[in-house]
């Protein structure tokens, strides 16, 4: 199955972009349900460190997969307010917990340059490409890599 | 595409599914008028109903096999032969219809070759290629005397008359009553089989449609009951009480529009056995039992291939050629059973043979070949461990890859589709005697009623189903949280549960300790009962169950998770998953991980609890413990002397106190420790040294044992243990301990059938039920009790046990039954398991009586129950 960043015939592709940590991340925008404020977390307990819990979403279960945890970018603050990208995996939904959502880029897949060998392996098991944007790097997301728990978080 | 087409083909295809089902029936029963008059009656339709839509090429074969069929009912011989050419038909008339219902048109081609052999069939060819010359058919066969329970010729005819006849769909209805028309038809023709349809085709995106806005619905009503009861008193109390009631018929009723038979699931396995049984050269009888048993319609699609994969699989790994079976001191005849019940809120099939069994040696060998496991960890893997290795991808024990399977994908496939319905499966097989698959499925889609508990801040859901009873613990209260050595009981009612608390289950609290006062929720899972221990209880609320996201699947101890009126997320506590988690830690001592997955593998197995001890010697004993009614630690100075007997003052009787062996001695200082059996308001105690331990063990009598008071030692805990038989000492405390019960039974000793597999149990019943004034003869297999009955011997009652491989209680009950020279012999049986659901199949098939097995006293009070029924019949 291609996944809609892999769309060739577009000559761009749009990008919704969060921060995880300092870290600059683009989510095609095809695999982009909804973005929402997460209440009411279900605590799981015996689930991976990653699960942060399950929340109630217009009368749809969501499952919240935390990308601190899953990054290895260490605890998130309780105070900080965070947010949630929604999308749906094999007929599932999970809510991605993200620092801060921007503004949808619109950007030329010609930009688009594969992970380069010195990338930060704990950024290189979740991406699927990169672009260099004027100041920052901005690391596509490869949405199934991440809800793909058996490529480790802690291991690895 | 035409509706009436679309019609036609939904009809055709059902009718013909029955068709192949019959089609073997009838070969087995060639004599049995109503399958025939079936039969033909089915075929017919189609040709008429194809005549109708102008479908002249499968008009022209149904005819020709109608007319053989024609001929069967003229008295013609049914061969294997001609039934395989008939199924052929069938299978052609199928495949015109598969290739109408893609291109909506009749695909061009002739079936000259089929219909030549079905006419030469008809006309008594006896082989259909041969071109000989027919003989002589105008003479009708000479009419066969009609043997007992036969129907005659004449009879058949006229029944067949008094049918009405296939009318084909009228045309000025065009759309709609073609299909009613010719359903009208089948019904009256099945008329003995099932009463005239009332019913109407609903299209199945509807159905659904319903079953999820009720689900809402439901969610709903909860969240405004919520409402309502937080506000206390409200106007809209009385009209919300109407619409929950009202929610609740209607979800009952859209439920029941969901379910269906799983036999449906089924239909098609009789002729694959057939066909692979005439493929692989074996004998092969099907058995199938619980074939009503009801589940909802989108998990019976979802199992119909894999279960008619097992089928498939049992038949060509599983059975053995016949010569082979002979060889193995077997019936030629293989046996394939499938059967199904509800037991819990979850759908149980099993699908055995009693065929050679898996070859764990093979499946090693496959393992360590595919890099599955190394050596070492099968070293350490136990023979169930490796055994389920048939479940991992690309894994065929099949040697040889034949059409039918060996293509290496088999289980993993098998086991996939159930892991997404929420589903498990299990393997359980004996070198030698056949392999047992338990696929278990639980109602992801049901609604539910459950209990809300609090733990550690949380809330969970368990459901009400294997819920018991509640009980209030606190420092003053009657009931009290004890602990013998690390494990925590809670004695209610003399008996002893097992507790285990939820949150250091769910590691929610660091503290393992139970606490002082809490809720404890008695569950009940099979044969297991014990107690989760929560902070807790809210109430109970009937809750959607949506499947637990599959990240979270590996999770054992929640089956789902809800929305709660409230709009919060709660997880659905698994109490399977808890019951294999209560026997871990019974278990426990320093386990790893791989001890652990092997003490739940076994879980599923009998597993008993057991109380070990020690007594005289510093060998461990143990005792079952469920025939403990109290653990005591009594002050020595209190044993008194009585007529060279130990005695002690125990709530206001005296009570003898036994010892084990002559070694073990009586304390004269401190306390004594005493396990206390009770029985009809009596107690006696057996003195001990130390309680050592409870623990979960399936329990094998390994080395039997000729010394009194011992039935033989087992392997518990790693250890080898004396299993202690309390039968030998009840007697030695009061010597009429078992006599005193039947006083005024009469003097007539009464002869008593006693079955069991296990010899575990064989030892401990017979010498009670000996005691109890019955002339005991024990037999280790079903099929052994059923040749002594059928030998002629006489027996009062037959007691059996339900779980047994290969013939089972039930299959036991229905061959008693269904001979009807054993008359109404009375069937007790004895089982681990006494679910309602099994409770009412056991009627079903015949059971006089359901006794848990180690109820003692209800066994003895269920045969004089019987034994007198028979006495007054008498």
């Amino acid at each position: 199955m291609m996944s809609a960043h892999d769309t060739v015939e577009a000559e761009s592709t749009e990008y919704v972009t969060v921060t995880v940590g300092d870290q600059l991340f683009g989510l095609p925008i095809g695999r982009v349900q909804d973005v929402f404020v997460p209440e009411r977390l279900t605590h799981v307990p015996l689930a991976p460190p990653e699960v942060a819990g399950m929340l109630n979403l217009r009368g749809r279960v969501v499952t919240a997969i935390d990308m601190r945890c899953r990054l290895d970018f260490g605890r998130r603050d309780a105070s900080q307010p965070m947010l949630a990208i929604g999308i749906e995996f094999k007929g599932e939904s999970y809510g991605l917990l993200i620092d801060t959502v921007g503004e949808v880029l619109k950007l030329p897949d010609s930009a688009r340059e594969s992970k380069p060998a010195n990338l930060d392996p704990r950024l290189a098991r979740v991406a699927s490409s990169i672009y260099r944007l004027e100041n920052q790097l901005m690391v596509v997301l490869d949405v199934d890599r991440v809800l793909d728990m058996q490529n480790g978080a802690v291991a690895a | 595409m035409d509706e009436l087409l679309r019609e036609f083909l939904t009809e055709t295809n059902e009718s013909l599914d029955v068709v192949d089902v019959e089609l073997v029936r009838f070969e087995q029963e060639p004599n049995n008028a109503q399958i025939l008059n079936n039969v033909f009656r089915l075929v017919h339709t189609i040709k008429g109903t194809c005549g109708f839509l102008s479908l002249p090429r499968l008009e022209t074969l149904a005819h020709a096999a109608e007319t053989l069929m024609g001929r069967f009912r003229d008295g013609m011989p049914v061969t294997g032969e001609a039934v395989t050419l008939v199924l052929s038909a069938i299978d052609r008339i199928k495949s015109l219809l598969a290739e109408l219902e893609r291109s909506e048109r009749e695909p061009d081609g002739d079936d000259g070759d089929l219909i030549r052999e079905l006419r030469q069939m008809a006309q008594g060819a006896p082989a259909p290629s041969a071109k000989q010359a027919p003989p002589p058919s105008s003479a009708p066969p000479p009419p066969r005397p009609v043997g007992p329970g036969e129907v005659s010729l004449e009879e058949l005819e006229r029944a067949f008359r008094a049918a009405p006849g296939p009318v084909p769909a009228k045309p000025v209805a065009a759309s709609g009553a073609g299909a009613p028309a010719a359903d009208d038809d089948k019904g009256n023709a099945n008329g003995a089989d099932k009463a005239a349809g009332q019913s109407i085709r609903v299209n199945l995106g509807t159905l659904d449609h319903l079953m999820t806005m009720v689900s809402e619905l439901v969610l709903t009503r909860n969240q405004l009951l919520d409402i309502v009861r937080r506000q206390g008193d409200s106007e809209f109390k009385v009209p919300l009480q109407r619409l929950s009631n009202v929610t609740a018929e209607l979800q009952d009723g859209v439920m029941r529009t969901r379910m269906q038979p799983i036999g449906n699931a089924w239909q098609k396995l009789p002729r694959i056995v057939r066909d692979l049984s005439a493929e692989l050269g074996k004998d092969i009888e099907l058995e199938m039992h619980g074939a009503d048993t009801e589940l909802d319609r989108q998990v019976l699609e979802r199992i119909r291939d894999p279960l008619t994969h097992m089928v498939r699989n049992s038949a060509d790994h599983g059975l053995e050629k016949p010569a082979e079976r002979m060889a193995a001191g077997k019936p030629a005849k293989g046996t394939i059973r499938l059967s199904a019940y509800h037991e819990g809120g979850y759908i149980i099939i099993v699908v055995s043979d009693d065929g050679r069994g898996l070859d764990t040696g093979k499946i090693r060998d496959k393992a360590l070949a595919g890099g599955l496991a190394t050596e070492a960890e099968l070293d350490k893997m136990s023979e169930p461990q490796i055994q389920k290795f048939i479940f991992a991808p690309g894994l065929s024990t099949a040697a040889a890859v034949t059409s039918v399977s060996g293509r290496g994908v088999g289980m993993d496939v098998v086991r996939n589709n159930l892991d997404q319905i929420g589903g498990s499966i299990d393997v359980h097989s004996v070198r030698g005697q056949g392999l047992s698959f338990t696929v278990k499925i639980p109602l992801t889609l049901a609604i539910v009623s459950a209990l809300i508990v609090e733990c550690g801040g949380h809330r969970f859901a368990i459901p009400q189903l294997s819920v018991v009873e509640l009980v209030r613990v606190h420092g003053l209260s009657e009931h009290r949280i004890e602990h013998i050595k690390d494990a925590a009981v809670l004695r209610l009612r003399n008996k002893l549960l097992p507790l285990v608390r939820l949150s250091s289950l769910l590691k929610i609290s660091p503290d393992a300790a139970m606490p002082a006062k809490g809720y404890i929720v008695v569950t009940q899972v099979g044969a297991q009962t014990f107690g989760i221990v929560v902070d807790g209880v809210f109430h109970t609320e009937e809750i959607v169950v949506k499947p637990i996201a599959s990240k979270l699947r590996h999770i054992d101890m929640f089956s789902g998770n809800t929305i709660l009126g409230d709009g919060s997320v709660i997880l659905i506590v698994d109490p399977n998953g808890v019951s294999q988690a209560v026997g871990a830690v019974a278990a426990s001592a320093p386990a790893g991980a791989g001890e652990a997955e092997g003490a739940r593998a076994a879980t599923s197995d009998d597993m008993v609890s057991l109380l070990v001890f020690r007594a005289g010697s510093p060998h461990p004993k143990a005792v079952p413990l469920s025939l403990v009614t109290r653990l005591e630690e009594i002050d020595c100075r209190k044993i008194e002397l009585s007529n060279g007997r130990h005695m002690i003052q125990y709530r206001g009787q005296l009570m003898p106190l036994v010892r084990v062996s002559e070694d073990a001695a009586v304390k004269h200082d401190g306390v004594q420790p005493l396990l206390v059996f009770s029985d009809a308001g009596r107690s006696m105690g057996l003195i001990v040294d130390q309680i050592v331990d409870i623990v979960e063990e399936k329990l094998a009598i390994e080395v039997g044992s000729d010394r009194p008071g011992v039935l033989g030692s087992a392997v518990v805990r790693g250890q080898a243990t004396e299993i202690v038989d309390v039968g030998h000492f009840l007697p030695l405390a009061y010597e009429d301990w078992f006599r005193r019960k039947d006083i005024g039974s009469g003097p007539s000793e009464r002869s008593l059938l006693f079955v069991d597999d296990s010899a575990f149990f064989r030892n401990m019943l017979a010498p009670v039920l000996k005691a109890a004034g019955y002339d005991v003869t024990v037999v280790g297999r079903a099929e052994d009790a059923l040749e002594m009955l059928r030998s002629g011997r006489n027996f009062d009652v037959l007691v059996t046990d339900v779980d047994m491989p290969g013939m089972d209680g039930f299959a036991l009950a229905e061959a008693v039954r269904g001979e009807s020279r054993f008359g109404d012999l009375p069937i007790i049986a004895l089982s681990s398991y006494s679910s309602p659901e099994s409770v009412e199949r056991g009627r079903r098939v015949g059971f006089h009586d359901y006794v848990a097995k180690f109820d003692r006293q209800s066994l003895i009070a269920a045969l004089k129950e019987q034994t007198a029924d028979m006495t007054r019949a008498a």
